[in-house]
């Protein structure tokens, strides 16, 4: 590079303090002002892991909407839909689900205030996690109950279309909760070692809440469909 | 204890600070080549997948056209490949078909989704937003991998004693949905098949999260979305459009693999009956299978040539001196092919029975999404005007594309009109459109960016003379391969036939001759361009950091090949837009995106 | 090199357009009613495609041949009018095209596909499965037995799986291997797939629709010259797909009686 290049503009510490720091001013909100005055700009760049669990969700979405569009046309393409009836215990499940995400705010305000330093408390603030954990592995239990309470009735994967979308659908939800337990595990295990990122605890918490909308709204299309 | 809570405390504080996940200049052999957290190591291998993809797409092609081209012959060696498919070394039928079918999913998945979006993607893409590394380094380390999974599983349907699905890349049902029943391969070859296409849709999943995620949050001071090379607004666009494609491609796959395994009935109908047995299915839909596919299908051909334009529009800036004409309306332009992309679909289907209505209400769409891949054609065309052309290999390559995408865009101009789709559908129209527009055009881009490229990736320049020699006979080659097949069609050539017996057809066969002798010599040639990658990743002479004379930040690095977490100890600062090109500047006539001097024109000076 | 490369691209844009403008291989002549808006679509389209891709491969090769290399003294410029000029014409160039050829096609595709059979079109059914295409005539009675697709016997020579031993419908059906019609006369073909997807494919008769398995279609057309032409598949159906084809034979009404009558006799 040539040697008559002017020494670059000194950047000042111009973050906001309450705003997480970056390297960057990456964003899109951002706008680089044409006259070439950086000092003037702020950081807005947000946390991948924000960003990113949106890309996630997005993708989700669009899975199941496709498995939805799947059932909407295969019950039009012929007369063999069957009604069944739901087993019971899918309505507890989505208590538990529904609490669980109760259980994850209560822990997330914790962690929250812990990491903010205005608690003396000495112990983590895990309790809350690991009491939502368990709900998720009752939510999954669960699931596998109310599949043997569908077996029982001599309802299996090809018996019927209504049995084939019941368990489909079902099992892929359950596999992206269990995903969702993995991330609430990997939480705890950081919070233990006090390495966990707020966007972390953000992410997953914003993850496990879509699991349990997008349950209410799988138990609406089962029940409305099947 | 306090105390230490509150350093604690801080120290999380502070963690939640860095936006990287910062990893360590790796040491072991294992940590640097294979199993690596680095997008530049990523993005090599993904180079290398689609390089081994591409070699076995091609040489599948060859026995595809020698087959068609002389139906009885004996093709030495053939039997090796699969103990039923060949015997006494003559491609049966059913080998055509499997062969078809191979030769189509690995070129469209391995190849041209991996080499232009994920190998240059995910080497280039953080460099050039000025970054050091992509936020989720272990969910793109599983991205390659799981790639290359999917990968193998496809390879494994040629070792099954049946041999791979016969059911071309677009496996429709109930053909797909039936088992064994529907033929050879249509067993286990359509599990592995299906299989292999989800746990790629896995892979390319996790890609689109850190593409996304690289674009939107971990671009450098200065760097804003309109500064930003047209390369990575390629990337990001296509990311976007593979995170909802895959989407839906997985669970259709994951049905398909049901109808087989489980016995459901999601695309199986009713009264199914083959070799006089009633089949065990009842109540699924055909076209349900159609949609689904479709509906990835066509995003997913502009997943295939989007990045492709990003980086021929990048090659060509820097080859011309210029920027071009309208940076914004290029970006727009392929944001609008993107979202376009998902309402067209269903001209895949116009003729598939679903409500004749429907095919018109998809063909206007169709005709619309000409506009904006005009729009971009044409911005190109005005940024050549004025502008200082460098011929080299990259920039040959680069203006090649333009060529390939106008011949095989009016194409589309016919396919896209129902009433027309009724004599061209299922012809080798279909198949010319396609390649050209896609295969070839796709591959251009590929080759435009690795001669542009290679001197950053490994210090060394590719020889020039090779890389001529190699693009000539690609662009003429091609052309003699793929224009033939507009004319064929147009006679009524139906596709996927392994031979032509009938009547009509019998005048046709000294082109599928033609075709094939051009194919074979256009293949052979390619070995050029392999001899010079490997020659000069060892041999070629040494380049320096910016030997283009380029101003994005991938040619400022510190040194060349980059080091490891991009730019050294201090990440770049953005003063400029990313093409500041035919002003006058300390070093010529561009000033680099991160160089502090003043823009001013050759007339101001 | 940047020459020869501009005169490469438009050597090869004027031979590529040799063999449409001479018509070496073309589309079969036209023997329907319907299919003359079709072709007329073909021909413009043609036109529209077949000048945009000489201008822009010609416009690409002069830029190439003109603006190359360094002319040093020169700075580079812009294309006059900039990048609006470019917008414009793409917008009016193409959505024009667009406007003409969606608005012109709709008819195209409406005569076929938005008209109804005429009363008095006469129903014949095409049943397709791997690997060939049979016909059922309806026979004096004028309806078609019910199919029974646990009675197909390939070998028995019940293709439809017709139960010509109870069903009166059925016993006067009228199957066979090749498919016949009278000339100027308007034909309901009604579509079945005994398996997997297939096609009926007939270019003369400008005629191409999709088997649907699990929903019954058709078609109507109507033939006006005499010959024999091919049925082809068009939808990968499995391995015997290449070699999946059928004869239709347009006749004189007199020589289809003649014909009809002498399938019959061979039931």
């Amino acid at each position: 590079m040539a040697t008559t290049v002017p020494e670059p503009p000194r950047m000042e510490e111009q973050r906001d303090p309450s705003r997480r720091a970056s390297n960057g001013n990456g964003g899109w909100r951002n706008v680089v002002p044409a006259d070439g005055n950086l000092r003037a700009l702020k950081d807005y760049s947000p946390p991948p892991a924000s960003t990113g669990i949106w890309v996630v969700l997005a993708s989700i979405t669009m899975s199941f909407l496709a498995f939805t569009s799947a059932l909407v046309v295969r019950q039009g393409s012929a007369a063999d839909w069957r009604h069944l009836s739901l087993p019971w215990v899918l309505y507890l499940n989505t208590a538990v689900l529904v609490a669980s995400s109760v259980t994850l705010e209560l822990a997330r305000r914790e962690v929250r205030a812990f990491m903010g330093g205005l608690r003396t408390q000495t112990a983590r603030p895990t309790r809350w996690l690991y009491i939502t954990l368990f709900l998720g592995l009752f939510f999954v239990a669960g699931q596998y109950v109310a599949w043997l309470q569908l077996r029982a009735q001599g309802l299996y994967l090809a018996t019927n279309p209504n049995s084939s979308f019941f368990y489909v659908l079902t099992a892929v939800h359950a596999l992206h909760v269990t995903g969702g337990l993995g991330g609430l595990v990997r939480v705890i295990h950081r919070l233990n070692k006090s390495i966990l990122k707020k966007s972390s605890l953000d992410a997953t918490s914003t993850y496990w809440h879509f699991m349990g909308g997008l349950w209410i709204y799988l138990l609406l299309l089962l029940w409305i469909k099947l | 204890m306090n105390e230490n809570i509150s350093r604690e405390v801080r120290a999380m504080h502070d963690m939640s600070g860095h936006a990287a996940a910062v990893h360590h200049a790796p040491t072991s052999f294992i940590r640097k080549h294979v199993f690596s957290l680095d997008h530049k190591v990523i993005g090599k291998q993904y180079y290398g997948l689609a390089l081994a993809a591409v070699i076995i797409g091609m040489v599948l092609s060859w026995l595809m056209r020698i087959h068609l081209a002389w139906t009885n012959a004996a093709i030495p060696g053939l039997h090796l490949m699969s103990t039923s498919g060949a015997p006494g070394d003559v491609m049966t039928p059913e080998f055509y078909l499997q062969l078809m079918t191979m030769h189509a999913t690995i070129m469209v998945f391995f190849v041209l989704t991996t080499a232009p979006f994920a190998a240059f993607g995910n080497y280039f893409l953080p460099i050039q937003v000025g970054a050091e590394d992509m936020p989720f380094p272990h969910f793109n380390m599983m991205s390659f991998w799981v790639t290359f999974v999917g990968f193998l599983v496809l390879m494994a349907s040629f070792f099954v004693s049946e041999g791979p699905t016969l059911g071309g890349w677009t496996q429709y049902a109930p053909l797909s949905a039936l088992g064994s029943a529907g033929g050879p391969g249509e067993g286990m070859g359509v599990v592995l098949w299906a299989a292999s296409i989800a746990i790629f849709c896995v892979g390319q999943l996790l890609g689109s999260l850190n593409f996304i995620t690289t674009t939107l949050d971990m671009r450098t001071r200065g760097m804003s979305l309109w500064r930003l090379p047209l390369s990575a607004w390629s990337w990001f666009i296509t990311s976007c459009m593979g995170l909802t494609a895959f989407a839906v491609l997985m669970p259709a796959c994951i049905l398909l693999i049901l109808d087989h395994v489980a016995g459901t009935s999601f695309f199986v109908p009713s009264n199914v009956v083959i070799n006089d047995q009633l089949q065990p299915h009842s109540g699924g839909s055909t076209l349900l299978w159609q949609h689904l596919f479709w509906f990835f299908g066509h995003p997913e051909v502009y997943i295939a040539i989007v990045p492709g334009m990003g980086i021929v529009s990048h090659v060509l800036i820097t080859n011309m001196r210029k920027p071009m004409l309208s940076h914004r309306v290029l970006v727009y332009s392929m944001g609008a092919l993107a979202v376009l992309s998902y309402m067209v679909y269903g001209h895949h289907m116009f003729l598939s029975g679903m409500n004749p209505v429907s095919s018109l209400v998809f063909s206007f769409p169709t005709l619309v999404i000409t506009i904006p891949s005009t729009m971009v054609v044409l911005i190109w065309l005005g940024s050549l005007y004025g502008a200082k052309i460098r011929i080299n290999t990259a920039s040959l390559f680069a203006l090649g594309f333009i060529s390939m995408f106008i011949s095989g865009g009016v194409s589309g101009f016919f396919l896209a009109q129902p009433s027309i789709d009724i004599m061209l559908h299922a012809t080798y129209f279909v198949v010319g459109h396609f390649h050209m527009v896609m295969g070839v055009a796709a591959m251009f881009g590929i080759f435009a960016g690795t001669y542009f490229w290679f001197p950053k990736m490994y210090g060394r320049m590719m020889n020039e003379t090779l890389g001529k020699a190699h693009f000539w006979l690609s662009f003429v080659g091609t052309y003699a391969i793929f224009m033939p097949f507009h004319y064929l069609g147009l006679a009524g050539n139906v596709r996927r036939y392994q031979a032509f017996v009938v009547e009509y057809m019998q005048p046709l066969i000294p082109v599928h001759r033609f075709i094939t002798i051009a194919a074979l010599f256009t293949g052979a040639a390619q070995l050029i361009f392999l001899y010079n990658l490997i020659y000069s990743r060892f041999k070629g002479e040494p380049a320096k950091d910016n030997p283009w004379q380029a101003t994005s930040l991938e040619w400022s690095t510190p040194t060349t090949p980059p080091p490891h977490n991009n730019f050294g100890d201090k990440l770049p600062v953005v003063y400029h837009d990313p093409y500041q090109y035919g002003v006058q500047g300390s070093a010529g006539d561009y000033i680099m995106q991160t160089s502090p001097e003043k823009v001013t024109t050759p007339d101001e000076a | 090199m940047a020459r020869f490369f501009a005169v490469t691209i438009f050597v090869i844009a004027i031979l590529s357009a040799i063999p449409i403008v001479r018509h070496t291989w073309w589309m079969a002549p036209d023997i329907s009613t319907h299919g003359g808006p079709i072709d007329e679509q073909m021909v413009d389209t043609m036109w529209e495609a077949g000048i945009s891709f000489l201008a822009s491969q010609i416009l690409l090769a002069w830029f190439i041949w003109r603006f190359s290399g360094d002319r040093p003294g020169e700075k580079t410029k812009n294309f006059p009018g900039g990048a609006k000029t470019v917008v414009w014409a793409a917008f009016l160039l193409v959505g024009t095209e667009v406007l003409a050829l969606g608005v012109f096609g709709v008819k195209a595709w409406a005569n076929v596909y938005f008209t109804p059979p005429a009363a008095n079109a006469m129903p014949v059914q095409v049943q397709a499965g791997q690997f060939a295409f049979y016909f059922r005539y309806p026979g004096p009675d004028g309806t078609f037995g019910a199919l029974h697709p646990e009675m197909i016997s390939e070998s028995n020579e019940n293709f439809f799986g017709l139960d010509t031993a109870n069903d009166a419908d059925a016993k006067d059906d009228i199957v066979t291997a090749e498919m016949a019609i009278p000339v100027n006369r308007e034909i309901h073909l009604l579509m079945h797939s005994k398996d997997v997807g297939h096609s009926f494919f007939v270019p003369e008769l400008r005629v191409q629709q999709d088997f649907v398995p699990g929903l019954d279609l058709s078609v109507h057309f109507t033939a006006t010259k005499i010959g024999r032409y091919e049925i082809v598949c068009t939808q990968l159906c499995g391995l015997g797909h290449y070699n999946m084809k059928a004869y239709l034979s347009v006749m004189s009404q007199q020589d289809y009686d003649g014909w009809l009558k002498k399938q019959a006799a061979l039931q």
